[in-house]
């Protein structure tokens, strides 16, 4: 019997590794579409201050998210959620889906990022805006000129050197398409659309890849935001940020509690963090406009005033027709989707 | 055999049969639960719209109608064939050249040609963006082409399926009896003429297996599109889009549907060609050596060259892309590609979870199989529960990784069933790996225990010893060079899958493989393929480790055996 003993542990010893995937007290599951690289520090700032929580990231990009949270609506996997479109926020609000709570240190918060409803629902963190990031490399070996305005960009001759994001999966492809058709109005929106797809190389699936793809010279022009172009640029790609003439879609990130979590503490304590100056000084190391007034320092790259350049942009209208304008917009220009 | 068993009368040999049967049942039962029913979930959820309400064909005709299908499945047929027909010409023409000339260092270019198996398949799709994108090395070899679309998937796709198509194509051509050759000289045939009237025939089994194998791989495989497909819309692909982008489940389900259709006929065609195959190599044949020639070989090292030269170009310019600061403007050397705690939210965390799940896949793996092949094979059972059971160990070759994986989502995330606190943990992954992978390693061990006489079982019993002694004294060692391979195998394909556990992966099981696919959707390409040659060094090692093994395996059994 002794050689099937040493079979019998064996067996044991794979079944008992196969279980140890053991749960510590607290872990806090985070949806998130924060760029991938400020994920560590984001959670080695959190837990400077609270080691005892430890945060397990999910990341995509800003439409993946959404659907996912949505999708598991009847059987939540996320505690919180930290770093998403106010726009998606809303949409889950819609749904019933946010747990509300007010963290400590509201008040201190510009009320204008921050969900109106008596007991919030969620908070803003920082805002984000849309730039061109333009490859003065590359647009010199194709006799590119430099484009100043969203209407520059359907000239012909940027025929295929155009990339951006496909609004369905990101966030800054979103807001891009949002903001055009309210500075444009929706039927000139949809014709600047028509004109733009003529030179669009390819939708990509998340907002950063243009910038990326335009740092690289695999597109001349990447239609982005402009923490990702200033980022780029100092690292050493030869970039040009562009910031065109009829203004700048934008979009706030925004953290919130989803109903229905087992582990709400840890979640609130996250909230509060979250709503903190600290937090603020954080976010501010790669936005210019955040959430707590008169702390915003200038970034690098970016515009020295940039909340001039950005458009009055209807959060409401922006959630509430997300639906409507993504099926047209699939309609229009699926064909030239990589896969999302 | 069994016969003799019962006129045994002794009760302990009758007991043991019981239990052996009961365990063979149980072991049944689970195969049931990890293949057929995901599967039957699966195809229940295609029919049922998004509230899970029964639609009946209503999401196929919805599919059909928007004009998707028609054209990926197009573009998926076109790219399969054609590399297909690219990778089996080339494949046969270096495992000719590996078996029939005397080439020196034919053990080096062998093992160089079959590097990339070591690798995910997102790893050639990478490396082509950088030889022949935009700001590509060799780009103006395309003379204007772009390689976002078919031509870079067909190229990625034919990179690493080689190595699959080259070994079944060596193991069919080492198969020669050399007087077949023989009685061609003696007939004075030109060597063109003994090629097509000995050595092709004697490998068409070889070849419409490896055929219908490298069909079935870029068929479904998503990595490669993925990567480098651009707008060029492809089944695998879509299955992707429809669940991960829009959440869409139902429509997923039913791309699933469609792409194991396709897979699932080439298996059965080639089941069926199998089955005619009659014993080429009889007791007589005599084993076939190469006579020296110049001008043979020279052909030879002339056919070998295109394919070993694209081989090291794709891995060469993998790991100089990873260790290239920021490509293209600043090409200094660096590895801060590498630290991926600046990259991913959970830096290393992702690799250190393929270790994990490679570990566990190999070890649950390996007993899985064995004891399994071991019961069907070696022990008296039930000739239904055979029959059942051939089908079950053979039916994952026929499934696609991605169907599989959502099949897992539709019926392990189920709120009724009980296990569905797996969802999104290790356990289920290895599980999903373990049966993903099973056919290969099974018919591995098959073919293994065939080769061991079965009176060993027959003289045991008649020395009254139990199957289980006989198991641990004679079988297993004995079948150890064949379970390390197995192990190997296991390892290496829980390293570098994708497509099954893309779906499947939680927040704390995210795996390195699937980084690589995150990173290139958030355009972080270098560190992509860091992480991929990550990958890649490590099924390295692992092979490393297993030939070493192997060797110290032959030489102690070589010692055993020549006592014997």
């Amino acid at each position: 019997m002794k050689p099937s003993n040493r079979l019998r542990h064996l067996l044991a010893a794979a079944l008992t590794s196969l279980s140890c995937a053991a749960v510590a007290a607290d872990q806090l599951t985070v949806y998130t579409a924060l760029e991938p690289e400020d994920l560590k520090k984001y959670a080695d700032r959190f837990n400077a201050d609270h080691p005892d929580i430890k945060i397990n990231w999910v990341r995509d990009s800003t439409g993946v998210i959404t659907a996912r949270l949505l999708a598991e609506k009847n059987n939540p996997k996320a505690d919180a959620v930290w770093g998403l479109a106010a726009t998606s926020l809303k949409l889950l609000q819609q749904q019933d889906m946010l747990e509300a709570y007010a963290p400590k240190g509201l008040d201190k918060l510009n009320p204008r990022y921050v969900d109106n409803q008596q007991q919030p629902q969620w908070i803003g963190m920082d805002a984000w805006m849309a730039a061109i990031c333009f490859n003065t490399v590359e647009a010199q070996k194709h006799q590119l000129p430099i484009p100043a305005s969203w209407q520059d960009l359907t000239k012909p001759v940027y025929r295929g050197h155009v990339v951006m994001p496909h609004p369905a999966s990101s966030g800054t492809g979103y807001l891009d398409v949002s903001a055009w058709l309210q500075t444009f109005g929706e039927e000139q929106g949809w014709a600047y659309m028509d004109g733009l797809h003529q030179n669009i190389k390819s939708y990509t699936h998340s907002g950063s890849k243009p910038c990326k793809m335009a740092a690289t010279g695999e597109a001349p022009i990447g239609i982005s935001f402009a923490y990702r172009g200033a980022k780029e640029k100092s690292a050493g790609a030869p970039l040009e940020l562009i910031f065109p003439s009829e203004g700048l879609g934008w979009e706030m990130e925004a953290a919130a509690i989803i109903k229905g979590s087992q582990r709400l503490a840890a979640a609130k304590t996250l909230l509060d963090w979250a709503a903190s100056e600290k937090a603020n000084r954080l976010y501010n190391e790669g936005y210019a406009i955040v959430a707590m007034p008169g702390i915003a320092r200038p970034v690098e790259h970016f515009p020295a005033e940039p909340e001039k350049l950005l458009i009055d942009n209807d959060f409401d209208w922006a959630a509430e027709s997300r639906e409507r304008i993504l099926a047209e917009w699939q309609k229009r220009y699926e064909g030239k989707a990589e896969a999302q | 055999m069994s016969q003799m068993s019962l006129s045994l009368p002794t009760l302990l040999v009758r007991q043991e049969r019981r239990l052996l049967s009961l365990l063979f049942v149980i072991l049944l039962l689970l195969l049931l639960l990890v293949l057929p029913a995901p599967l039957f979930s699966l195809l229940s959820r295609s029919l049922a719209d998004a509230q899970g309400q029964y639609v009946g064909l209503a999401n196929f005709r919805a599919y059909l109608d928007s004009g998707a299908l028609q054209r990926a499945l197009g573009h998926s047929l076109w790219v399969a064939g054609l590399s297909t027909l690219i990778v089996i010409s080339s494949a046969f023409a270096a495992a000719w050249a590996l078996t029939r000339t005397r080439l020196p260092g034919r053990g080096w270019i062998r093992a160089a040609l079959l590097l990339p198996i070591l690798a995910p398949s997102l790893l050639p799709a990478i490396s082509l963006i950088y030889l022949f994108g935009e700001q590509g090395l060799l780009k103006s070899w395309l003379a204007g082409q772009s390689i976002y679309g078919p031509l870079g998937i067909v190229m990625g796709s034919c990179f690493w399926t080689f190595p699959h198509a080259l070994m079944i194509l060596l193991t069919a051509l080492s198969q020669a009896d050399a007087r077949h050759y023989e009685a061609a000289e003696v007939l004075r045939a030109s060597s063109w003429r003994t090629f097509f009237c000995v050595t092709l025939p004697n490998a068409r089994y070889g070849l419409v297996s490896a055929a219908f194998v490298v069909f079935i791989l870029v068929f479904t495989d998503f990595g490669v599109p993925k990567v480098i497909g651009g707008n060029y819309d492809m089944l695998a692909t879509d299955v992707y889009k429809q669940v991960i982008g829009q959440q869409r489940f139902e429509m997923g389900a039913v791309v699933s549907v469609l792409l194991l259709l396709p897979a699932l006929l080439a298996f059965l065609a080639d089941r069926w060609v199998q089955q005619r195959q009659a014993a080429t190599l009889t007791a007589r044949a005599v084993p076939f050596t190469p006579k020296p020639d110049r001008l043979r070989d020279l052909r030879g090292a002339l056919l070998l060259t295109p394919p070993l030269l694209f081989i090291l170009a794709v891995i060469g310019m993998a790991v100089y892309a990873s260790l290239v600061r920021y490509w293209p403007y600043n090409l200094q050397l660096s590895l801060a590609n590498y630290q991926f705690e600046r990259l991913l939210g959970d830096g290393w965390g992702s690799y250190l979870n393929s270790l994990r799940l490679a570990g566990l896949t190999l070890l649950a793996g390996t007993s899985l199989v064995f004891l399994n092949a071991w019961l069907s094979q070696r022990t008296p059972q039930p000739k239904p529960l055979l029959g059942a059971f051939q089908l079950l160990a053979l039916l994952p070759l026929a499934i696609p990784g991605m169907t599989l994986g959502l099949g897992y989502i539709f019926f392990f995330n189920h709120p009724d069933n009980p296990l569905n606190g797996l969802y999104g943990g290790m356990t289920l992954l290895v599980l999903c790996t373990l049966v993903h992978f099973y056919s290969v390693p099974h018919l591995n061990l098959l073919t293994a225990f065939k080769q061991l006489d079965s009176e060993f079982e027959a003289v045991g019993e008649s020395l009254r010893a139990s199957r289980a002694q006989i198991l641990c004294r004679v079988t297993l060692p004995l079948s150890l060079p064949a379970l390390l391979d197995v192990a190997l195998y296991f390892f290496v394909n829980a390293m570098t899958t994708v497509s099954a556990v893309v779906f499947l992966y939680g927040p704390d099981s995210n795996l390195a493989a699937i980084s690589v696919l995150n990173l290139d959707d958030a355009g972080q390409t270098a560190g992509a393929a860091a992480m991929a040659v990550c990958i890649m060094a490590t099924c390295a090692l692992a092979k490393l480790l297993h030939s070493l093994l192997g060797l110290y395996l032959v030489r102690r059994q070589g010692a055993w055996r020549g006592q014997a």
